[in-house]
């Protein structure tokens, strides 16, 4: 006779009309596959933990953003923010869909001309630009995005040296009525610093200045920021035009979109809260077109959004290593994936979801990850159902930020793997190994050896 | 260790404790386990009645066993041998 399967005993009080602080119960199904794969058998051929990302949901997120911007605003162009995740793969995913490259440091820069992008598709944003690194990107005809006026000065000696004229941006920071207000960034709008960047920039005669930049913070819940943002660079662009009789090229927005995920402490679920790229596109462009520039004379819309382009399309495949009772008879479930490699779990209360059918049993849980440090907590209560040791789980909305700010602590990093349109999977960063890091490391002589 | 006599188990999975008036919900095996402890079995009987019917090894077995009569044993719903 076949045996029937099997589900650990379960007891669970009840408590009526008491209202529960682990949350709504969880109803939705297990995601046995990814794009047709199954996860058992991704884990098996590639291990546990595993990165997963879907080329399909990246070219149709792209795509549905694409079409969003260009029905409502003639020139539209996308940058893809090398930092949200710069494997290669991906940033060639978003290159053959058309999108520049966006970078905030020389090695990202590199990154972008090694994976074939012309030196005028690239834009230089960030507080960090070496010298060496401005003369490149001057060489090359990147578009430079200034941050301070240390760099403007920086850049006008390396233009007298090259003898050219870089091409350049202010960012511009500004009052949109949200909170936190970024000003670390670039010159501020209201208190008249933006406009005395761009005297200097306009009479020392020694810079093409080709556009006017902003990023008004990240996550950013309200999408009719974006209408004051845009309205404020379009009054500098007609600004420009009044004083100097100088068009601007391109006006860049920034990125800032919110992805799906639920932030820590939010009441709704971010499915519920966040503006769709639809809501982002109105006020964007709406701030551009209900300006006073000139209709002959619109500027370029460049976008740099990168979490909401890339967060659906990541998954973050684990196995249950085991099972505890915490003092207070809570339950505990302990995952391979730790914070090390889920870095967004800090600021997110991540969807993490069985990877087999589970049974209408739920149990409060918290769940860790496999450091041997307190804080690698995933999520500290949520209604889960029963998992067993070796059981597989699958996080979702991960492919934003961890694959660049993932750690390398206490255990490797493992596969990423990319499943293509076709339906084939490639591993597109390998698993680390000890010789990786033993190639970086240096013995001096006198401890090359040990006694013990 | 044995059930505390007075308390109440439904077919459908529901026990009532009438000593605190607390209810509680099991799933199928808990409720089939409780079942077996109720007749006073020991746990190798029990044990065996499982692993006879379910897809299930001995050491697994163990091991969610003792964590539900913890859990039993944290709702006081069980008593000491004596």
């Amino acid at each position: 006779m076949e045996k029937l399967p099997f589900e650990r005993p379960f007891i669970k009080k009840l408590s009526s009309g008491m209202p529960s602080k682990f949350g709504i119960k969880m109803e939705f199904d297990p995601i046995t596959e990814i794009d047709g794969f199954p996860v058992k058998d991704l884990i098996g051929q590639y291990g546990s933990p595993l990165f997963v990302l879907s080329e399909s949901c990246i070219r149709k997120t792209y795509q549905e953003a694409y079409r969003v911007f260009s029905t409502r605003y003639p020139k539209v162009q996308f940058a893809w923010s090398y930092k949200t995740n710069y494997l290669d793969a991906v940033c060639r995913v978003y290159h053959q869909e058309g999108a520049w490259a966006e970078v905030v440091s020389g090695f990202e820069y590199d990154k972008a001309l090694a994976n074939g992008v012309d030196g005028k598709f690239i834009i230089f944003n960030g507080p960090d630009k070496s010298k060496g690194d401005l003369e490149k990107a001057v060489r090359n005809d990147s578009l430079i995005h200034i941050d301070h006026f240390d760099e403007l000065y920086t850049l006008m000696e390396v233009g007298d040296q090259l003898k050219k004229k870089p091409k350049v941006a202010i960012r511009v920071n500004m009052d949109t009525g949200i909170y936190p207000m970024w000003d670390r960034f670039g010159f501020n709008y209201e208190n008249g610093e933006a406009w005395d960047a761009i005297n200097r920039i306009m009479m020392a005669g020694k810079f093409d200045l080709s556009g006017l930049h902003t990023h008004i913070g990240t996550y950013i819940l309200s999408a009719s920021a974006y209408q004051v943002a845009a309205s404020k660079l379009a009054e500098l662009a007609v600004g420009l035009e009044r004083k100097y009789d100088h068009s601007i090229r391109y006006i860049d927005l920034g990125g800032g979109f919110a992805s799906q995920n639920t932030l820590k402490g939010a009441y709704l679920p971010g499915s519920d809260t966040v503006p769709s790229f639809d809501e982002y596109a109105d006020a964007i462009t709406s701030g551009l077109i209900n300006s006073q520039i000139k209709p002959t004379n619109m500027p370029v819309l460049i976008l740099e959004t990168g979490r909401a382009l890339i967060d659906d399309a990541g998954y973050l495949a684990g196995t249950v290593l085991a099972n505890k009772r915490l003092a207070d008879g809570r339950r505990s479930t302990i995952l391979d994936i730790g914070v090390n490699l889920l870095f967004t779990s800090f600021w997110y209360e991540h969807q993490i979801t069985p990877a087999q059918p589970f049974s209408q049993h739920t149990e409060e849980t918290a769940i860790y990850g496999p450091l041997c440090m307190n804080i690698d907590v995933l999520r500290e209560n949520v209604v889960f159902p029963l998992l067993k040791k070796g059981d597989h789980v699958v996080v979702s909305r991960i492919g934003a930020y961890n694959m660049t700010q993932w750690l390398q602590f206490i255990t490797y990093r493992p596969n990423v793997v990319l499943i293509d349109p076709e339906n084939k999977t490639h591993i597109i960063r390998e698993h680390e190994t000890l010789k990786i890091f033993e190639t970086l490391e240096k013995i001096p002589d006198h401890l090359k050896t040990i006694n013990l | 260790m044995k059930l505390k006599k007075n308390i109440a188990i439904s077919e459908s999975g529901f026990i009532f404790d009438p000593n605190t008036g607390e209810s509680f919900s099991i799933n199928p095996i808990g409720a089939e386990i409780i079942g077996i402890m109720k007749l006073g079995k020991s746990t190798d009987e029990i044990q065996s009645s499982i692993l006879d019917k379910y897809d299930v090894d001995a050491a697994s077995f163990e091991k969610y066993y003792y964590d539900f009569l913890n859990m039993l044993k944290q709702y006081n719903l069980v008593e000491e041998d004596e």
